[in-house]
């Protein structure tokens, strides 16, 4: 009763705001997709779009207790800060090569895995192996430093016990060292979804038309020849698409990652954008700064995505919009 | 008619299964030496005497891990994260997802525009910090729920599958007067539990493995969610958490490496052990993510 009430209400003033207008009726018609819509808007507005606004900070002092609006403006102090600074390069080389290091060895790792877990003919063999190498992916990054740290720890690590047995040097300190940190932040990496990325790959492999293996077969192409005008150019587009991501996502290295294996010792390689604007921007309370680090990063991410989108789409067809 | 296979093929078929044989026992190592340590002895393990099966077998490890206060604390914060954490996930995500698989409703294209924007261009993490912080969310388990609350990735997944539902059932459901919110709980979410189940399990691992965002929300120890607990004790190696519980003469006779190589065991079980149910459930997903793009 009470509701049909407020329906009328609604629609009679509805009618009062705007007579006739087709906009208005189709709103109130189709309101439940609006009503369902309110809490999604709601939350990327909210968490995504305030914190947008928000990134005025590094272009002002801010000030905790002045808040955002009456913190003073500075212009461009901190970006000036920034490019002067001498641990700005350090930053920048450190989470330049390791993503260098992952794009050479950690993105060609599952097409490698995939080509060959294709080419096994015993299917439980080909079960077992997916379902080990899928695994890894789903041990949280803190796991994984953990089964890292205990294989490499000098006092009762695997590998160094090995090492010490056969060449009986002393053990080595490859976690405390700067020289180790990016092999071990890519292998690590490389251990824990290397499986996971194979999926894609052998879909694309199963979705390759088989006549045309037979034609290049009828042709006389051998396996190797088949491999290379059939199976990758089969390939490529998922190739494409991945590494355009990938490369979206250079100046981002993933945090939790990395920070479990920064110690003092090592930070001096290992230190990169996102474990840097954690440390001094939360633990340091330097907002202002690390919020141009931030805007720099986010800035230089979405550059470098839009031009390997261009560059590839005029290179190959393939991309991403 | 079976082709014979040449030499060089046979060859190159041992091979591979040798190699792949190989990275399936690199895949197993790392955690099969952690679990032959947590049920070795000091003296076998300090002495690098443990390879990948336990030497001087002790359960004393698991002993003083499952009376660990402070873990369990931890282990339960992550379960009420992952419960709590999902269903709102799930909530929002299909309530999200729903008008916009409507191709033909008016302001889609702006809404997706907003959305899509958020995944290529992402805000400095400090200016996240303080709307958490505005917000009042600072040291409450909201704080580990809100800020996640939706994936603009999982919800395109969502979508994209819900747009591939025969559209005359819906159109039948709207005939006989039933309300948008009816049909999709009533006829929507039943026919699209493939991509349901896959969702639910991709938040819930997020959920059950992130640690990111309590570090930078969570400072009081009782809300610490597992994988900081974890992080604690495998970076920091903090003695106070990884003995809380036990004391005197029975951590005497343990080492710190054998009580975290214990604790990782215990915190790795759950996931291992739903794995294998679960495997087809993701696969689809990473596929329908890929399909994507």
């Amino acid at each position: 009763m009470h509701a049909t009430k407020a329906a009328a209400a609604t629609a009679s003033r509805s009618r009062q705001r705007s007579p006739g207008s087709a906009g208005w009726q189709y709103f109130v018609r189709h309101h439940p997709f609006y009503v369902m819509l309110v809490p999604g808007i709601v939350y990327f507005l909210v968490m995504k779009y305030m914190p947008l606004l928000g990134t005025v900070i590094a272009f002002k002092d801010y000030n905790i207790f002045k808040g955002i609006l009456a913190s003073e403006w500075v212009g461009l102090q901190w970006f000036h800060q920034l490019f002067t600074y001498p641990k700005f390069l350090r930053l920048l080389e450190n989470t330049l090569l390791i993503s260098l290091y992952q794009i050479v060895f950690a993105f060609p790792a599952p097409i490698v895995l995939a080509l060959l877990m294709n080419e096994l003919r015993m299917m439980t063999v080909k079960r077992i192996v997916q379902t080990l190498v899928y695994l890894p992916h789903f041990l949280s990054w803190t796991i994984v430093a953990g089964l890292v740290y205990m294989l490499l720890s000098t006092q009762t690590g695997l590998l160094n016990g090995l090492y010490v047995s056969w060449t009986g040097n002393a053990p080595i300190e490859l976690l405390q060292s700067a020289d180790s940190i990016r092999t071990i932040i890519v292998s690590s990496g490389i251990w824990k979804e290397v499986g996971w990325g194979t999926i894609i790959f052998l879909a694309a492999l199963t979705g390759i038309d088989p006549s045309l293996y037979e034609a290049a077969r009828i042709d006389g192409a051998g396996r190797w020849r088949q491999f290379l005008s059939v199976t990758l150019p089969g390939l490529l587009p998922a190739i494409m698409v991945l590494l355009l991501l990938k490369l979206g996502n250079v100046m981002d290295l993933g945090f939790e990652q990395i920070y479990p294996f920064i110690n003092p010792l090592n930070a001096e390689k290992g230190d990169v954008f996102d474990t840097y604007t954690y440390v001094a921007g939360i633990k340091g309370g330097q907002y202002s700064f690390t919020t141009a680090v931030g805007l720099f990063k986010s800035v230089v991410g979405f550059l470098v995505l839009v031009l390997a989108n261009k560059a590839s789409k005029a290179a190959t067809g393939e991309g991403l919009y | 008619m079976k082709i014979r296979k040449s030499a060089a093929e046979r060859l190159f078929e041992g091979f591979n299964l040798i190699f792949l044989l190989a990275v399936c026992a690199v895949m197993l190592i790392p955690v099969l030496h952690v679990l032959a340590g947590s049920l070795s002895s000091k003296n076998a393990l300090t002495h690098s005497r443990v390879g990948i099966w336990p030497v001087e077998w002790t359960i004393e490890n698991y002993v003083v891990v499952f009376h660990n206060p402070v873990f369990w604390r931890a282990f339960g914060v992550s379960v009420v994260i992952v419960l709590l954490g999902t269903a709102l996930n799930m909530l929002m995500t299909t309530l999200t997802a729903y008008p916009l698989s409507r191709t033909n409703l008016k302001g889609r294209r702006a809404v997706m525009l907003l959305i899509i924007f958020t995944m290529i261009f992402s805000a400095p993490l400090i200016p996240t910090f303080l709307v958490v912080k505005g917000l009042g969310l600072l040291n409450t388990l909201w704080a580990l729920i809100i800020p996640t609350a939706l994936s603009a990735f999982n919800m395109i997944l969502c979508l994209t599958f819900f747009r591939s539902l025969p559209e005359e059932l819906l159109e039948a459901a709207r005939v006989d007067g039933m309300s948008e919110y009816r049909i999709l709980l009533q006829i929507v979410l039943p026919l699209s539990v493939p991509i349901l189940v896959t969702l639910v399990l991709f938040y819930a691992v997020s959920h059950w493995n992130s640690y990111y965002t309590a570090m930078l929300y969570i400072s009081n120890a009782q809300l610490r969610p597992l994988q900081l607990y974890m992080y604690a004790i495998v970076a920091q190696s903090s003695a106070a958490d990884l003995q809380s519980g036990s004391e005197g003469d029975i951590l005497m006779s343990l080492s710190p490496q054998g009580l975290q190589m214990a604790t990782i065991i215990v915190a790795t079980v759950p996931v291992v052990l739903i794995y294998p149910f679960v495997q087809r459930f993701f696969i689809r997903g990473a596929l329908l993510g890929s399909l994507k793009g």
